[in-house]
């Protein structure tokens, strides 16, 4: 019997592990939240010039196998970093760490069942094994739908954290379901819950767009959680990366983006389409739009000075952010609240 | 009694104080190193300036370590110093449309439109061309670093240095002082390289529109504005308290608020304790950091939870 785990991002954790736990029959590991330890542990054997999003993974990976875990799962993607499990296979292995490393998500956007039951014969049946795979993913379509709920209103809670504690508690209960029948009346039971929280009046509404590398956009701890942050300002968040977006949504729309935008070619990962969601905010009318990524990602460089020339274009105030292990939230506070400040000042 | 209003900046490595009254005339200011120890600087700055027949009705601080000196204040207004550097210059010079400022370990531009912050930027990573940098070469040329601008006036030719990373412009330059270069055009050639890192990494794409204005410590060097408005090819201001731009502003901004009280500044007899401490409680493990005020527990800042 082995034990399996996995990496964190976000709350995503809950879907994969009710994936795992009635897709296989082995333990699961369930992997320790990321801490400055783990980031530690993480850089400590990386390469330096890596980016970010490897060092969380990596840490997470050594805490996981310190629990005892000995099957790894990764998830690639459509940059380098798909090149990235067989460089953390190669540390661990190194390391002296024995197990056995399955990536999922093969060229960015294209899930890889074939390649899991390729290294994990599995017992159970087909049927059942389908049952579950659908219902994971409309877990993660209705937790990114409340989610982008959360984001555009937790700004005018009355008290603060009702919409974090709801969250919380519709992903525990979101861990019991078996059927896809359950599963919608929980998301409409929290959603209804949601739209009755006691909120403030609305003096000016001020709406910020997020985009970027889509680790460090996800990860609240990779991006010293800009949401909440923004949020506590009293500004609504808009951001289009989330799973369902990059699964099951992205290919269609990048081929869409390719016809009708003023690229006519992919510049790798997410960059086509953070070009194109800073269009679509512009027009939109939101304030100001914050482009987060971490260090060395090259696609988002790519797209940064597009990025630049179309918010000059429209005359929206653009942020970037690059985040590395060791940036220091003074500074980045400090980019933040003027930020804010120079928002609101335009708003008046 | 008249009412006045303090602002403080704490910078990495200087602290400015400054005391206004209502119509923003400067009453006091003062100007004093860091030294690495906020408290004791401003402890040092409160009894530096005076305020005689005045009555203190608010404090604002600003800078780096604006946190901490406000929670010891107990200021009504913290701010960071990117807005409080605009409010304070807009107070003074209200046609302005850029704002260039280099300080000790950053460097940021502001562009003003209508009066109002339109946009902004601010080193990130790298603090090289900033004045810290110049000091620890003005250190290395054993030239004063107050000299270090008329110094670099007198050259006719200044060196082309690297002006990309602190580490190959110090080597450039000591590759350039051992083949025989003159100090002054050495001097000069750093002077040039500060203007020509900070409009490469700062202030890229960003339209520098005139009237500009140039502070921050940085501003006082007399070669750097000097190379400013060769390479831009228009006059660029210097204001004589252009060093104290985000004091001011983060005063006018304590003169605005609508809650003002009265307060007394008896800092040099009250004892200040901060303690580090990591939090256990659960894997974030927290730096947390305790101030108190003789014996009393101020505040703890540093926690992610929200739990102090």
């Amino acid at each position: 019997m082995s034990k399996v785990s996995y990496p964190q991002m976000g709350s995503y954790g809950v879907p994969i592990y009710f994936l795992l736990s009635h897709i296989l029959e082995d333990d699961i590991v369930e992997p320790p939240n990321i801490t400055d330890a783990t980031l530690e542990l993480g850089s400590k054997y990386s390469p330096d010039f890596v980016c970010t999003p490897f060092k969380y993974t990596l840490g997470t990976m050594i805490e996981s196998l310190e629990q005892g875990a000995d099957v790894l799962i990764q998830m690639g993607g459509g940059c380098r970093y798909g090149y990235y499990h067989e460089l953390q296979e190669k540390i661990l292995k190194d390391l002296g760490y024995s197990f056995v490393l399955i990536n999922l998500v093969n060229g960015g956007n294209k899930i890889s069942i074939s390649q899991l039951m390729k290294a994990y014969p599995l017992t159970i049946q087909k049927r059942h094994c389908l049952k579950y795979l659908y219902l994971t993913k409309k877990m993660v379509f209705y937790m990114d739908k409340i989610d982008d709920y959360i984001r555009q209103n937790r700004c005018y809670e009355q008290t603060k954290g009702s919409f974090n504690r709801l969250k919380k508690e519709m992903l525990q209960e979101m861990k019991e379901v078996h059927s896809a029948r359950k599963l919608r009346h929980i998301y409409h039971t929290y959603m209804s819950k949601m739209k009755k929280v006691p909120r403030k009046p609305m003096t000016k509404r001020i709406r910020v767009g997020l985009i970027g590398e889509l680790y460090t956009l996800m990860e609240p701890k990779a991006n010293e959680d800009i949401e909440q942050l923004l949020n506590d300002y009293g500004f609504e968040v808009k951001r289009y990366t989330n799973v369902t977006y990059l699964l099951f949504e992205k290919r269609k729309k990048v081929k869409r983006y390719l016809k009708h935008f003023f690229i006519k070619y992919r510049l790798g990962a997410d960059a086509l389409d953070n070009i194109h969601h800073t269009e679509e905010l512009c027009k939109k009318g939101y304030d100001g739009i914050i482009h987060m990524k971490s260090s060395f990602c090259t696609p988002e460089i790519a797209a940064m000075p597009m990025i630049e020339e179309l918010t000059q274009k429209y005359d929206v105030p653009v942020l970037f952010f690059s985040m590395d292990t060791t940036t220091s939230q003074t500074g980045f506070l400090t980019r933040i609240e003027a930020f804010c400040d120079m928002l609101e000042m335009r708003k008046s | 009694m008249k009412d006045c209003y303090l602002g403080i900046d704490i910078g990495s490595i200087s602290t400015k104080a400054v005391v206004i009254d209502r119509q923003y005339h400067i009453i006091s200011s003062c100007y004093i190193e860091t030294k690495g120890n906020p408290i004791a600087a401003v402890q040092e700055a409160i009894q530096q300036i005076h305020m005689d027949g005045y009555r203190l009705r608010g404090i604002g601080t600003t800078g780096s370590a604006r946190k901490l000196v406000g929670l010891l204040l107990n200021a009504n207004v913290i701010k960071n110093e990117i807005t409080a550097h605009a409010i304070g210059t807009l107070t003074f010079h209200p046609d302005v449309r850029t704002i260039l400022e280099i300080g000790g370990q950053d460097s940021k531009v502001i562009c003003i439109r209508n009066g109002l912050i339109s946009d902004y930027a601010m080193n990130t990573l790298c603090a090289a061309g900033t004045g810290a940098f110049l000091s620890s070469q003005a250190k290395r040329l054993d030239v004063d670093v107050k000299a270090f601008g008329n110094v670099a006036l007198t050259s006719k030719n200044p060196t082309n240095i690297a002006a990309r990373c602190t580490v190959f412009a110090e080597s450039d330059l000591v590759h350039k002082a051992q083949i025989g270069y003159p100090k002054e055009d050495i001097i000069a050639g750093l002077c040039k390289s500060v203007v020509l890192n900070y409009l490469n990494n700062v202030c890229k794409g960003k339209k520098l529109e005139p009237p500009i204005i140039f502070q921050g410590g940085v501003s006082k060097n007399k070669g750097v504005h000097r190379y400013f408005e060769e390479i831009l090819k228009q006059p660029v201001f210097v204001d004589e308290h252009g060093h104290l731009m985000g004091a001011l502003g983060v005063a006018i901004l304590a003169s605005r608020e609508k809650e003002q009280k009265e307060y007394t500044l008896d800092l040099a007899n009250l004892s200040f304790k901060t303690l580090g401490q990591e939090c256990q409680d659960c894997s974030n493990r927290c730096e947390l950091l305790r101030i108190y005020r003789n014996e009393e527990l101020l505040d703890t800042l540093g926690s992610k939870c929200g739990k102090y």
